[in-house]
């Protein structure tokens, strides 16, 4: 066996793991965290520790495929440079566009990114991380010179006030989080405030919990601005010596938010809440503001991000330990992407597409006299040209934008006219792959070889653990094939990533000295990197220069930034609330995020069925008292409409939303779900200097969605549903669920379970079969025994309470049931006698909430670590430590 | 001075108040007991087992000769202490062989008789019902050399006799004038499921049909012919069509009978003197069959007996809780249902279990269990309670335990 250390492929924390190939030809691992990896320390999420089960070959694409039909790999690439050529030819290089992501690696962004703005010569080249980051991107630039992310994970460690700004870290950054959580642990003073408009599981360890109302960030941040001025709290000298523009900043922000009564009634907050946030911040020198996508994706994403960034400024709170603008990206390669150039509006090694000195460097260093000079389309503008037809051919990798992107049905119709839609990416089914003309097999996780950076600019390998599977091919590879047949031969005849790290980390090196202009990314110590060094490459964090091979741990120490003055600017900000706000039609502000134990479109991390216990269905959380008003009860199917589209969900209330506020988590996709894609009901605003979507502020008004009937089927072999509006599949240990509703009334369940259910030939074999029905009361459940082991169950009733899948799911480990399960079966509860452990909330070591329950009941069980010193739960990962809590008698 | 009780009828209705009264009042009287079979008290439900090879005569012996001699009871048992008559001026009972016994209480316990249907040429050789000791008995001895039984009447005990016989390796048909066994205890639904279970051990069905004539060789029977036209051969024909209660004895001393002995609810007859259970009664029109009603009427005759006078039977649910050649079937009140009714169903083909729940509004009126009757005390209660079930609907058919953890 061989145990291979590799880096995490899901959010932007970047955990080391280290991952013992159990059987290669089963694609069988054992997955651990690396205990060395300076981010994480040998922990792991439940994503991370399930990643063994997402690289089987199931789902997997294999091979080249044109217009449906397997290829070889020639052709497929021959095609894909002949159309890109031709059109490039009778429409000019514009007409062309990359739409690639943050999940690449940095070899393979390298690449892409250099075909597109160095060879084709334009920046239509734009990245999923758009959608992600793009803002705190633009702050950073805006403020400092430079995309420079200033701090590190031991900043949060030694901080005395850590602000989680539109960020639910607890869920999206579970490894950060968990070291925020150890931190107040040991320091008691540590306080923690969430910002955020909802109460998420990172409230669970926060001090203050300010529910600002959605999109007002900016304003609160203005107004921690003019209180530091007005409390003698601003570092005068620090400000004189190392910034500009403080004066403008400043009478902006006391303009707008000169006092807490005013930042209270702009933000939807009390004046006691803003009084001791503002308090907190002005005397406290350690202090991190951790940002996120709630910030981010925001139409004055980018203002919000200065906003935050202005306050440290102006204390000096930068550069030292335990203080910082801390921006959380999501992706685990975001970084690497903004550091090739991998988006629209930048060029590579961090430098600039608008300066003329930067594109020549770019030039002579690729030996190309067409690198682009101006800016591409963003994301959400280029697949509007995609729609009007300005783009005719697009070429995606690694991402599902029919699914990610707002006024996604949109996106979705302006790829099935498009002239050439080319897709690689490591999964065949994807809404995305739907559509593509080409069909290009990308190695996955477990198989690429080449370098990540998280969000603390640490650069890390992800190892290849399995050889490619099927015909696939890196994505470095396939995009220098077709570099090299549009006749760019010697520009990318690479052998190797690590060719194409080393030649990333000389760009990076490049007349990058005091004499041209210091840049901040500078990789001048990897530029001899060999074969055997980039193999052996530990976890560092950039610039690594010759002078400073271990890496810099910490930016802006030295009060020096990289503007041409080497000083920071204050941005004056104008607070400015989403564009589209509630009105009488659309009466909802809906948000958007991610869940504990999903990543993305969960193409992967759907296949990994301890992933999908925790939130198995699409869902709209919102407040008892909306969902009263309206007449929604939990667990129906309300439809979320805005102007742009529409999604189905389950309701669920939660008194942690604001009234007024929705929530819908961003993972279903068409392919698992009928009408789960909330990126179609998203509106396609966009911040005006990042073009970062505004995804967590949509009007929408919500009404319950008419059905007549809800069905559950629990399946081992996957089924093709017919005869259901709403489907949503999810996938089990050992089994396939389905959850059905319709509009349509009754029908004849027996006929219509046999027919999707059954083999043929056992369609009127009674022996196979279970039922049960009351059929005025509209109820039938059945169950598909063709032999001993159970095939299938369906449960169909008139309204939304059928079985929970926990002790139903587990009947398919067995090979025979007893009596006393069959007997039950149909009631989906257990016998007398047999645990169900209800639905999962620990998803480490798979423990139910009704085990929980009972184990709290029993014991009198008063914590949480007696509650994971009893059956291990929340002493994995720790993100289900809040959830936990809840179980505990409540103290009064 | 103790008082005399008199019992005819030496089986379980009667012995069993004999039984409740020792326990109760064990010095009240000097009692007598005349039986026409010459055994003890036997359990009759267990004579299939006798004919199954699975127990002997000894095993199902509820009171052994040993029992009414430690117990002081006086036993008269045989065909010759069959009882004739009843002088009810001088309170005597008379059996055939002139043994005589006075009384100051009366208790007839004659239980029933098979319905020997009138069918030409039946009075051969080979032809009898299924009822007693001498019935089995004579079932085993042909049994073991004849090959061909027919058995008339698909109910409980025509389908106990058919599988007795078939354990016993003879070939056996079963010919039943319904088209449905046991139609008075199930639904066609679930008499299609036991039918299919019987039909797979081998056992051969001719429903909707019944026996025209007999045919015999030297006085023996030797076919059937059937209504349908058929003929099938037949060295035995158990007449298993039903029963009637026993009440010969009681019309001839003048006591009130209609189908059977008329009682009151303290199991008392037209004469105070003298008192009934049993399958030989009658209570507010209502006959008995099954064994659980009958022990509560032997329970309040037993009270009544010994001097409490508040003791009064009640007629329980019609519930039927039996045991089919090893298959458990329940059944109780309107199973059928009428059209204000409510279904609801759960079938396992596989397992052999159909259970059936019949609701009017929120109501349970009717239930079949056929394979799994764990649950019945709980639906009887139901039943019984006319317990409102609307929130529990969807649990019901699956039996206390979810219900309990519904709650």
């Amino acid at each position: 066996m061989n145990t291979i250390k590799t880096t995490c492929p899901y959010c932007g924390v970047g955990c080391g793991i280290e991952a013992t190939v159990e059987d290669s030809a089963a694609h069988r691992l054992t997955i651990k965290g690396d205990a060395n990896h300076p981010a994480n320390f040998g922990k792991l999420c439940s994503k991370g520790a399930t990643l063994g089960d997402t690289v089987s070959l199931e789902n997997r694409l294999l091979y080249p495929q044109i217009r449906g039909q397997r290829v070889d790999w020639d052709s497929a690439l021959n095609h894909v440079a002949e159309r890109f050529t031709k059109i490039i030819e009778q429409h000019g290089p514009e007409a062309v566009a990359f739409y690639v992501s943050g999940q690449l690696l940095t070899e393979d962004y390298y690449v892409a990114n250099k075909l597109m703005k160095g060879f084709i010569g334009t920046a239509n080249i734009d990245t999923n991380s758009r959608l992600c980051m793009s803002s705190a991107v633009v702050g950073y630039k805006r403020a400092f010179g430079a995309d420079t992310v200033p701090c590190n994970y031991e900043d949060l460690e030694q901080a005395e006030l850590i602000l989680l700004v539109g960020s639910n870290a607890a869920w999206c950054h579970p490894i950060a989080f968990q070291r925020i959580r150890k931190a107040k642990e040991n320091n008691p003073n540590l306080k923690i405030v969430v910002i955020d408009p909802r109460a998420t599981a990172s409230c669970d360890i926060a001090d203050l919990h300010l529910p600002v109302k959605p999109g007002m960030d900016a304003l609160l941040f203005n107004g921690i601005l003019a209180y530091l001025q007005q409390n003698g709290r601003i570092n005068q000298p620090y400000i004189d010596m190392h910034t500009e523009g403080f004066e403008l900043a400043l009478n902006e922000a006391v303009k707008t938010a000169g006092s807490i009564a005013q930042v209270a009634a702009g933000c939807g907050l009390s004046s006691e809440a803003v009084g001791t946030l503002f308090d907190w911040f002005a005397s406290t020198e350690n202090t991190v503001t951790v940002y996120s996508q709630g910030i981010n994706q925001s139409s004055s994403g980018s203002d919000k991000c200065n906003a935050i960034i202005n306050c440290h400024l102006a204390t000096a709170r930068i550069g030292k330990p335990g203080m910082g603008p801390f921006s959380f990206t999501g992706q685990p390669n975001a970084m690497g992407g903004r550091e090739v150039g991998g988006l629209a509006n930048t060029l590579a090694a961090h430098m600039d597409l608008e300066n003329p000195e930067h594109v020549d460097r770019v030039g002579r260093f690729w030996g190309s006299d067409k690198v682009a000079d101006k800016q591409g389309l963003k994301a959400v503008a280029m697949f509007d040209a995609i729609a009007a037809g300005q783009i005719k051919a697009v070429w995606i990798m690694a991402t599902n934008p029919v699914v990610s992107m707002p006024d996604a049905d949109k996106v979705k119709r302006a790829l099935q006219q498009c002239e050439l839609v080319v897709v690689s990416d490591c999964i065949a089914n994807t809404d995305t792959a739907e559509l593509a003309h080409v069909l290009l097999p990308a190695t996955g996780w477990s198989e690429k070889d080449g370098t990540v950076t998280n969000l603390e600019r640490r650069i890390s390998r992800q190892r290849p653990l399995f050889p490619a599977s099927g015909a696939a091919k890196h994505d470095w590879w396939i995009i220098s094939q077709v570099g090299q047949r549009m006749g760019f031969k010697d520009a990318f005849n690479y052998q190797s990533s690590a060719e194409i790290f080393r030649e990333h980390a000389q760009l990076s090196a490049f007349e990058n000295d005091a004499e041209h202009q210091v840049r901040d990314f500078n990789l001048s110590a990897f530029t001899g990197i060999d074969r055997q060094g980039f193999d052996a490459l530990q976890p560092v964090q950039w610039p690594v220069t010759t002078e400073q091979t271990t890496g810099t741990a910490r930016m802006f120490a030295d009060g020096r930034y990289f503007t041409a003055n080497r000083k920071a600017r204050f941005i004056p900000i104008t607070p400015r609330p989403p564009v589209n706000a509630p009105d009488a039609d659309y009466p909802f502000t809906l948000n958007t995020g991610r869940l504990r134990d999903q990543w993305h479109t969960m193409t992967r991390t759907g296949l990994a069925a301890k992933l999908n216990a925790h939130r198995p269905e699409p869902f709209v959380e919102m407040h008892p008292i909306d969902a009263d008003k309206l007449g929604l009860n939990a667990h129906t199917l309300a439809q979320v409409q805005s102007r742009w589209g529409n999604m189905l969900a389950r309701v669920e209330l939660n008194p942690g939303q604001q009234i007024g506020s929705l929530f819908v988590p961003m993972h279903w996709t068409g392919q698992i779900s009928s009408h789960g894609r909330m990126g179609a009901v998203v509106n396609p605003v966009v911040d005006p200097h990042s073009g970062q979507p505004e995804s967590k502020q949509t009007p929408v008004k919500i009404k319950a969605w008419p059905a007549q009937w809800y069905a559950t089927i629990l399946s081992r072999q996957p089924l093709q549903i017919t005869g259901a509006e709403y489907r949503v599949s999810v996938r089990g240990d050992r089994y396939f669920r389905y959850e059905l509703a319709s509009t349509e009334p009754g029908k004849d369940w027996r006929a219509w379970s046999r027919a999707l259910l059954a083999d043929t030939g056992h369609l009127d074999d009674d022996s196979c079969w279970l039922e049960y029905s009351d059929q005025q009361a509209g109820y039938y459940r059945t169950a598909y025994l063709p032999g001993r082991e159970l095939q299938a169950c369906l449960f169909v009733g008139p309204d939304c309470e059928l079985p929970e899948p926990g002790w139903l799911g587990s009947l398919f480990a067995k090979t025979e049931l007893s009596r006393a399960e069959r007997l039950s079966l149909l009631s989906g509860l257990p016998p007398k006698g047999q645990a169900d452990i209800g639905r999962i909330v620990c998803s480490c070591f798979n423990v139910g909430e009704k085990t929980i329950q009972q184990a709290v009941q029993t014991h009198q069980f008063q914590s949480v670590a007696d509650i994971s010193a009893c059956l291990s739960a929340g002493s994995g990962c720790g993100s289900c430590v809040a959830e936990l809590k809840e179980f505990l008698p409540k103290l009064s | 001075m103790k008082l005399k009780l008199v019992v005819i009828g030496n089986g379980m209705a009667g012995m069993r108040t004999v039984d409740e009264l020792i326990q109760t009042a064990p010095d009240r009287y000097d009692i007598t007991v005349f039986g026409a079979e010459p055994h003890g008290n036997y359990n009759r439900i267990m004579l299939t087992p006798v004919l199954f090879g699975a127990k002997s005569i000894a095993d199902i012996m509820i009171h052994d000769f040993d029992w009414y001699l430690k117990n002081r009871v006086t036993l008269h048992c045989g065909p010759d202490k069959a009882v004739v008559n009843v002088d009810r001026e001088h309170r005597c009972v008379i059996a055939q062989d002139g043994t005589c016994a006075f009384y100051d209480k009366l208790l007839i316990a004659t239980g029933s008789l098979p319905l020997m249907l009138d069918i030409p040429g039946r009075d051969v050789e080979g032809v009898l019902g299924f009822r007693d000791i001498a019935d089995v008995e004579t079932m085993i001895e042909k049994a073991a050399s004849k090959r061909h039984a027919v058995i008339l009447g698909g109910g409980l005990l025509g389908l106990e006799a058919a599988n007795g016989l078939l354990q016993r390796g003879m070939q056996v048909s079963v010919i039943n004038r319904a088209d449905h066994l046991l139609n008075r205890q199930l639904d066609r639904k679930a008499a299609a499921f036991l039918q299919r279970q019987l039909a797979d051990k081998g056992i051969r069905f001719h429903l909707g049909t019944t026996i025209q004539r007999i045919d015999s060789r030297d006085r023996h029977i030797s076919a059937v012919e059937l209504s349908d036209g058929s003929a099938l051969p037949a060295d035995m024909l158990i007449m298993s069509t039903g029963i009637k209660p026993n009440i010969s004895l009681a019309k001839r001393i003048g006591l009130e009978c209609q189908h059977g002995i008329v009682v009151d609810d303290s199991m008392r007859s037209s004469d105070s003197a003298i008192y009934s259970v049993g399958e030989c009664v009658q209570h507010r029109g209502e006959l008995f069959g099954l064994v659980a009603p009958v022990y509560e009427q032997a329970k309040v005759c037993a009270q009544q007996l010994s001097g409490q006078a508040d003791s009064q039977f009640k007629t329980l649910s019609s519930a039927t809780m039996l045991k089919v050649t090893g298959i458990d079937l329940f059944s109780v009140g309107n199973f059928e249902g009428d059209s204000d009714c409510q279904i609801l169903q759960l079938i396992d083909h596989e397992l052999g279990v159909y259970k059936k729940i019949v609701l009017r509004g929120n109501i349970v009126v009717g239930v079949i269990l056929y394979g799994d009757t764990s649950d019945s005390a709980w639906y009887l209660n139901l039943v019984k309670d006319k317990t409102p079930i609307a929130a529990i609907r969807d649990r019901l058919m699956f039996g206390q335990t979810p219900l309990a953890n519904a709650a």
